[in-house]
């Protein structure tokens, strides 16, 4: 038995500290799982055959799982990732704290689209490359659209998005005018809901950081959304995020549905029954100068951590490339080609080709995260408002708004509660003096 | 006296556990079914039960993305280093606990079970900035180290229920035979507590082979098991439904067949200590 009980034991230190070989220049690359970070990694072999001495481990996750995972080992120095993942929320965070190295090789800054850039710049320098670019847009059944009588506006207001929606409307026949996000997050219906209040006139904060949601602005919002879903949404809306939307469009379910540009190419493809019905508009606005779209871009950035920061560097600027825009274009397709970030890819007349290119462009074109509401703002960020805290406390104000959708409170009551959560989170986060 | 149960009762009872064993399982049965799906009929409203195309495009392309044996490999390696380090500590602390009990034993079991009380995040910076310094990141051997820690107060405490079973008058009369300490745990008190200490194996490696808080927090890709190969399937942002249920069925199918194998030790052993 002895014998035994040793030779185990010995296999398993062994193994245990068998996996801890490193090998040289690795860069190990932290990234979500969408589409266009998938096609990369399978194009690789252009960037390793002009770097030979720098080989590329990928480590794809989840956006979540990925963005938790991040942060720890960021906020640790952990030092794991060379080259990271990031959304547009936390470049101008991380960037301030230091925790970013400013990228010095990216291919032809200028070229950036100036709505994307701005978000991902810190004191005046480039903190994160963006990779894929998108806002949000109005979807739309030609079809019920023709059959209610109506024609979809370019730019329509959230007077006529009503209007139709409730026209559209036939929840015998389980269609329902517009679709929208309910579940609870800061990037599921907070998302939404923040990007739409700046349409109505509202904001999150005043100058002073004061929580906004006891003003006429918050209410028009909400009251309007909560209406709006009771009459024409679908049943059981306090659940749906983007993907239990994006179902239910694609099976004909929905009228309208306002989402992230990226759903264009899934509600025309193979997969939806009604790809052949789809209009696109921009996001609805009230006239008052803003629209109710946000502005998200996935973007590569070095932490501070990494021992290779010149490798890092080198991949970044290829990944972010026009040469990269182009060798996608020539392998899979000018459609295929990451969207949203290069002035020069959307003065290509092969890109303008593309369905929906330009309604994207015109999209990221009209929000502004440096200027994203009517009245002043003490934050930068559209859908969101750049400081750590916000994360913690829009979740908290969308599980309340996600109750007051399902009718466990009114907005009234909602909207006291948010505004009481924030108070008291800004004031102990020090916002609040 | 043994009671006489009715036919009718019995099968109704057997209807009521087909049913409740059904309704559990049928997350698991839908996740496979949806594998074979695509993913288009994966996301169809109402939903196809049996009806659809069977497809086994989703495992081809899994299996073409991701390295699945080297997921599934650190997989087996964390539930079997965890359990067989977890269990060389256990037996002997249940046993100094079973039957050489101090005044603070009770205190003691009460206090290992409170340490599962705390949830996991609350210790997540000290350990990772105890990994980080001992330079344990991503490596098999810290996370089967923080593996065994995590599962050792339930091994404990379900050894101590065994073994309390166990009369102790078998131990003293193999020490009166001269047996010393090390023998009398191997050769006696083990081999009797052997369903005891089989199902607590077992369980046990269900559990770290499920385990993904520390899994996912502590590893990168060079210790990365198959918790981390299912979150680079499931997407916010698109509709990959089939494929999330495919790669599902790809990490959870080795313990799926551990479990239905050792089904029988498995009740055996868990109902063994307590009704006995």
């Amino acid at each position: 038995m002895k014998p035994v009980f040793t030779g185990v034991f010995g296999a398993f230190m062994f193994a245990a500290l068998a996996s801890t070989a490193i090998a040289e220049t690795k860069l190990t690359i932290a990234t979500v799982n969408n589409g266009d970070m998938i096609r990369m990694q399978g194009l690789t072999d252009d960037f390793t055959k002009a770097n030979p001495d720098i080989s590329l481990e990928w480590v794809t996750l989840e956006e979540n799982v990925l963005r938790e995972k991040v942060t720890t080992d960021i906020a640790a120095k952990g030092g794991q990732f060379d080259v990271l993942t990031i959304g547009t929320y936390e470049v101008p965070i991380w960037g301030k704290k230091g925790w970013l190295v400013p990228l010095t090789e990216v291919d032809d800054p200028g070229d950036l689209l100036p709505a994307i850039a701005g978000g991902l710049t810190v004191d005046g320098k480039l903190m994160a490359a963006p990779f894929y670019g998108e806002s949000s847009m109005v979807m739309y059944r030609t079809d019920l659209m023709d059959k209610a009588g109506l024609k979809m506006p370019d730019a329509p207001t959230w007077e006529f998005i009503g209007q139709a929606a409730r026209a559209m409307t036939d929840k015998a026949a389980e269609t329902y005018g517009v679709c929208l996000r309910g579940k609870a997050g800061w990037g599921e219906n907070m998302a939404f809901l923040t990007a739409m209040s700046n349409s109505f006139g509202a904001r999150w904060f005043d100058e002073n950081w004061k929580p906004q949601f006891d003003q006429p602005e918050w209410k028009a919002t909400l009251d309007f959304y909560l209406s709006l879903m009771a009459d024409a949404g679908p049943p059981g809306a306090s659940s749906n995020g983007f993907n239990e939307n994006l179902a239910l469009f694609n099976s004909g379910k929905c009228g309208m549905w306002i989402d992230a540009t990226v759903a264009a190419s899934f509600v025309t493809g193979k997969e939806s029954t009604v790809a052949d019905k789809v209009g696109f508009a921009l996001a609805p606005d009230n006239g008052l100068g803003k629209r109710g779209n946000w502005l998200w871009a996935w973007s590569l950035a070095i932490p501070a951590g990494t021992q290779k920061n010149d490798a890092a560097q080198k991949f970044v600027s290829w990944a972010t490339s026009k040469h990269y825009t182009e060798l996608v274009a020539s392998k899979e397709g000018w459609a295929n080609v990451p969207p949203g970030t290069r002035t020069s890819l959307y003065a290509n007349p092969e890109y303008a080709k593309v369905p929906f290119a330009k309604m994207t462009l015109d999209s990221i074109n009209s929000a502004d995260p440096t200027k994203p509401t009517v009245k002043p703002v003490p934050y930068v960020g559209v859908q969101f408002v750049a400081i750590p805290e916000f994360a913690g406390i829009a979740t908290t104000v969308g599980q309340i708004f996600s109750a007051a959708l399902a009718g466990e409170k009114t907005a009234d009551e909602a909207l006291a509660e948010a505004q009481t959560t924030a108070t008291r989170e800004m004031t102990k986060a020090g916002y609040i003096k | 006296m043994a009671r006489t149960v009715s036919t009718r009762r019995k099968l109704l009872v057997t209807a009521l556990a087909w049913a409740i064993g059904l309704l559990i399982f049928f997350p698991i049965l839908w996740t496979i079914l949806t594998s074979f799906k695509t993913e288009g009929e994966a996301i169809a409203l109402p939903p196809k039960f049996l009806f659809f195309d069977w497809t086994l495009e989703n495992y081809g392309i899994v299996q073409e993305r991701s390295d699945y044996l080297r997921f599934a490999m650190n997989s087996i390696m964390l539930a079997l280093g965890s359990t067989f380090f977890a269990l060389v500590i256990a037996i002997p602390s249940a046993w100094a606990m079973a039957f050489a009990p101090g005044r603070r034993t009770k205190d003691l079991l009460m206090w290992m079970l409170s340490t599962k009380m705390m949830p996991p995040v609350g210790a997540l910076v000290p350990i990772y900035l105890i990994f980080r310094d001992f330079g344990l990141l991503d490596t098999r051997g810290g996370i089967i180290t923080v593996l065994m820690l995590l599962n050792l107060p339930i091994i404990i405490w379900m050894l101590y229920t065994y073994f309390k079973e166990i009369p102790g008058e078998i131990l003293e009369a193999s020490r009166m035979d001269g047996a010393s300490l090390g023998k009398e745990l191997l050769y006696v008190l083990t081999p009797m507590a052997i369903p005891g200490i089989a199902s607590t194996l077992l369980l046990n490696i269900i559990l770290a082979w499920n385990e993904a808080f520390w899994t996912l927090s502590l590893t990168t890709k060079d210790a990365a098991p198959l918790t981390q190969f299912i979150a680079s399937y499931s997407s916010p942002e698109g509709l990959f439904w089939a494929k999330l249920s495919a790669a599902s069925t790809m990490a959870i199918a080795p313990i799926l067949v551990l479990g239905w194998f050792a089904q029988k030790q498995l009740v055996r052993g868990l109902t063994f200590g307590a009704v006995k």
